[in-house]
């Protein structure tokens, strides 16, 4: 137990949160820019998966990072485009139209697998993948440059869009239509703002964000497509929103929160203990987080994170 | 003077075959405030939908300054210089008020981001020109809901409304918020804006209007000068017959008391004291009635007395039992009985049929069931008995009770809830939102239940209705009560404003409770 200690409290571990939570912070600013216009969109892991296998087959075929990014980030685009038209053209419920897309997005993924490269659960052919990076000088700060340094590019991305998440929320113009047709649609709708229009740009950029949670998963984090390899990442991520109050920093937290959890999984199954208990506990501590912080909520809707959407009062959220 | 806007012969059929606008014509000149009464379901509302573009006329042909104008859709209609404050106000909540009056329209900077501090200074400068104050950096949220509507005008005037549309304005504000919102729109006369004023409330109507049209039944009745019309003379054109709006006359005898509660206290969710050290008894054969502006702890109260908060200390006695701690149910079979301000939520289960609404709190009697059936034939009797007694226009028992107008479906909660025979009954808003022809019907059956000896605790934001049926008042603010009044045939309005807005209260030796 000391040494499970010892290795938790190391570089590495921190090290490790950092990576781990990559694929969470990303699909969790996906559910918050659609949470935010008065949706929940917990299709982000069907978008991940396809994105995460767009990827791959893009960059082995044309041997292009450039090219698989933009057509996972497309594919992105696409899919939470589709789930708008669904669940705003033809009125279908979004949450249906969800499920319908993570299975449309698991089935797929698998048969095209099979259809392109043979392989029954994972491309055989390596994928390429996105650069580490170095911070020239922040690696050499001890601590904190081994645990910020060298990470994946994408993991700097992720950070980045954490920022990127809060000024379009808040500083453009898009932003406050987000916020006011998720607020009052109808308040919206009265001054002439078309209302699914502007749910359908927060679902795209939603697809946006999912996409490169997809491409870190299979571009990075590993070099390759399995299936299913999402693993529920995308239905963490409404938890993690969720927590966050759906503003950046609050879902930057949220998402490494489980990371962490995630994180220390990874450490404690080393040990001794059946590997499918160690394996559950992520689930669990969502299971237990949410618990805890829907207890704290249980009073009836009326926002703790309230005073936090006035632009004066945004100075507390930092830049990550 | 001009003619702003003429709406000639225009109809308006909805999907369902309802006629809401049969061949009606209206001209509104311009500088002036025009009244358009009538009861709910008169057609008015439907008729400014079209004029604003949120739905379209049949037929029919409306102009605006002379040139033919038919908006598709709202934007439209603004970009055509008309306004409308809608009935449930349209605002984001957790929105700055600048943001919400430039919301749609927004100054930008560097051509992509959101100008927040021009914003800021537009809403400011709006603000000032038109002479309506509001804290432009505060959150909707924050404001009390006069200035909130004070929010909503501006909106329409940063959009340069020629033309505002007020759809029930008042239903919401205290008399003192009444009166600051007809001198805002007086002065907006003055400037040259057109304001059309939709209410049911003829006092306001006579106070604000130049010109009045008068709709029933989906037709105009008449479009007459303000100033050739009295009150009755509208109310009686509205509903087409002859109304009476003087006070009920005091009851002739009051039994002991049937409901008192003592030093009650109570906490809302989020940590907020909603009632505080809240006493009042209600005897039978009188009618309490609780004068406040809503949020002020009614609501709360209310939920106690019926079993449905919990409260923190203090007692309430049916009789001689406390009820403090018992169910819902429990407290009915005490005799309580519960006219509860939602109707839609609390009053009636929208998708079943009346005859399910009505036998929901008495389907366990044996007349109606045994433990594994219901003998619908003795509901059905019952239910046709109530619609007649309680006058519902309903088509069949068997009908949806959602596809009743808003009156009817209030008539059947209050048919269920006097038929229940109770000893105490909590009203609370209980009229809210009915035409007035329901209006008046209403209060004769709280006040039969009065003569009958029953105990009637009321709840109203309706002034005109505390003042006109209660024996008593008590005046809420803040979670306390700050007023007793015990004669309510002498009370004005103007005496309850101040204690309604915390300017006033009384000693604390005259509100304690007097037996």
């Amino acid at each position: 137990m000391s040494t499970l200690l010892e290795s938790i409290f190391s570089v590495e571990f921190f090290f490790a949160v950092l990576r781990v939570s990559t694929p969470l912070i990303f699909p969790a600013l996906g559910v918050a820019i659609t949470a935010m216009s008065g949706n929940i969109n917990i299709g982000l892991e069907g978008i991940m998966l396809i994105a995460a296998f767009t990827g791959v087959i893009v960059s082995i075929y044309t041997e292009s990072l450039m090219l698989a990014l933009l057509a996972g980030v497309a594919s992105g685009i696409f899919f939470g485009a589709a789930l708008g038209y669904f669940h705003l053209k033809l009125k279908a419920d979004i949450i249906l139209a969800a499920v319908a897309l993570n299975f449309l997005a698991s089935g797929l993924t698998i048969f095209l697998l099979i259809v392109i490269t043979g392989g029954r659960n994972t491309s055989a052919l390596r994928s390429l993948t996105f650069p580490s990076f170095h911070i020239p000088v922040l690696r050499s700060i001890p601590v904190l440059g081994p645990i910020l340094s060298g990470h994946n590019i994408m993991t700097y991305v992720a950070f980045l869009s954490v920022f990127v998440y809060y000024v379009v929320m808040f500083k453009t113009p898009l932003g406050l239509r987000i916020r006011a047709v998720g607020q009052n649609p109808d308040a919206a709708r009265s001054v002439g703002i078309n209302v699914d229009r502007v749910k359908l740009y927060a679902l795209m950029i939603s697809g946006v964000f999912g996409a490169l949670g997809g491409l870190y998963l299979s571009m990075g984090y590993v070099s390759w497509f399995s299936r299913d390899m999402v693993a529920g990442r995308g239905f963490i991520a409404v938890a993690a929103a969720t927590m966050g109050g759906n503003l950046s920093f609050g879902t930057l937290l949220g998402s490494m929160l489980f990371g962490l959890v995630n994180t220390a999984t990874i450490y404690i199954s080393s040990l001794d203990i059946p590997s499918d208990l160690v394996q559950s506990i992520p689930y669990l501590a969502t299971v237990i987080v949410l618990a805890i912080y829907s207890a704290r909520n249980f009073a009836p809707r009326k926002r703790k994170a309230g005073s936090a959407h006035h632009p004066e009062n945004e100075h507390h959220e930092k830049k990550p | 003077m001009e003619t702003i806007l003429s709406i000639q012969n225009l109809w308006k059929i909805y999907p369902n075959g309802t006629v809401a606008n049969q061949d009606v014509s209206v001209d509104i000149k311009e500088g002036t405030i025009h009244a358009i009464v009538g009861e709910n379901g008169a057609g008015k509302t439907t008729l400014m939908k079209v004029v604003f573009g949120i739905t379209q006329a049949k037929s029919g042909n409306i102009s605006l300054r002379g040139t033919p104008f038919a908006p598709s859709q709202p934007s439209e209609a603004i970009d055509a210089g008309i306004g409308m404050v809608h009935q449930h106000l349209m605002l984001a909540p957790e929105l700055t008020v600048a943001e919400n009056i430039v919301l749609g329209v927004e100054p930008k900077r560097g051509g992509v981001f959101f100008d927040f501090d021009t914003a800021v200074q537009t809403a400011q400068e709006t603000s000032e020109k038109y002479q309506l104050a509001v804290p432009v950096d505060k959150l909707i949220s924050e404001l009390p809901i006069g200035t909130r509507q004070r929010v909503e005008i501006l909106k329409a005037l940063y959009r340069n409304a020629e033309l505002l549309i007020l759809d029930e304005p008042t239903a919401v504000l205290t008399p003192q918020e009444t009166e600051i919102l007809f001198q805002t729109l007086d002065q907006l006369k003055e400037q040259g804006k057109t304001i059309v004023f939709i209410s049911h409330k003829l006092k306001e109507v006579k106070r604000i209007a130049d010109t009045v049209t008068i709709m029933r039944a989906a037709k105009v009745i008449d479009t007459k000068p303000a100033s050739e019309l009295s009150i009755e003379g509208i109310a009686e054109l509205m509903v087409g017959h002859k109304i009476d709006l003087s006070r009920v006359a005091a009851p002739e005898h009051i039994g002991p008391a049937k409901l008192s509660v003592r030093n009650l206290n109570m906490t809302r969710d989020d940590g907020v004291e909603a009632v505080r050290k809240v006493s009042f008894e209600v005897a039978g054969g009188e009618i309490l009635g609780v004068a406040g502006v809503e949020g002020n702890g009614q609501t709360e109260l209310v939920r106690a007395l019926v079993g449905l908060l919990p409260v923190d200390s203090g007692e309430i006695l049916v009789g001689s039992t406390d009820i403090a701690r018992l169910s819902p149910k429990e407290i009915r079979q005490l005799g309580v009985s519960h006219i509860p301000e939602d109707r839609m939520e609390d009053g009636v289960a929208p998708l079943m049929s009346i005859q399910e609404n009505i036998i929901v709190d008495r389907y366990e009697k044996p007349d109606f069931s045994t433990w594994f059936r219901i003998f619908w034939k003795n509901v059905l009797a019952h239910t046709v008995g109530l619609i007649r007694d309680y006058r519902i226009h309903a088509g069949s028992p068997k009908h949806e009770i959602s596809s009743l107008s808003g009156g009817n479906i209030q008539k059947c909660v209050v048919a269920r809830e006097l038929s229940a025979d109770p000893d105490v009954v909590v009203a609370s808003q209980p009229t809210r939102g009915v035409d007035i022809g329901s209006w008046e019907h209403l209060h004769s059956l709280i006040v039969e239940a009065r003569n009958r000896g029953r105990a009637v605790f009321l709840v109203s934001a309706d002034l005109d209705e505390v003042l006109k049926l209660s024996t008593r008042i008590i005046v809420m603010f803040e979670g306390e009560i700050v007023a007793r009044f015990e004669d309510a045939s002498t009370v004005t309005a103007q005496d309850l404003g101040p204690y309604m807005l915390g300017i006033k209260r009384q000693e604390e030796s005259s509100a304690t409770v007097s037996a």
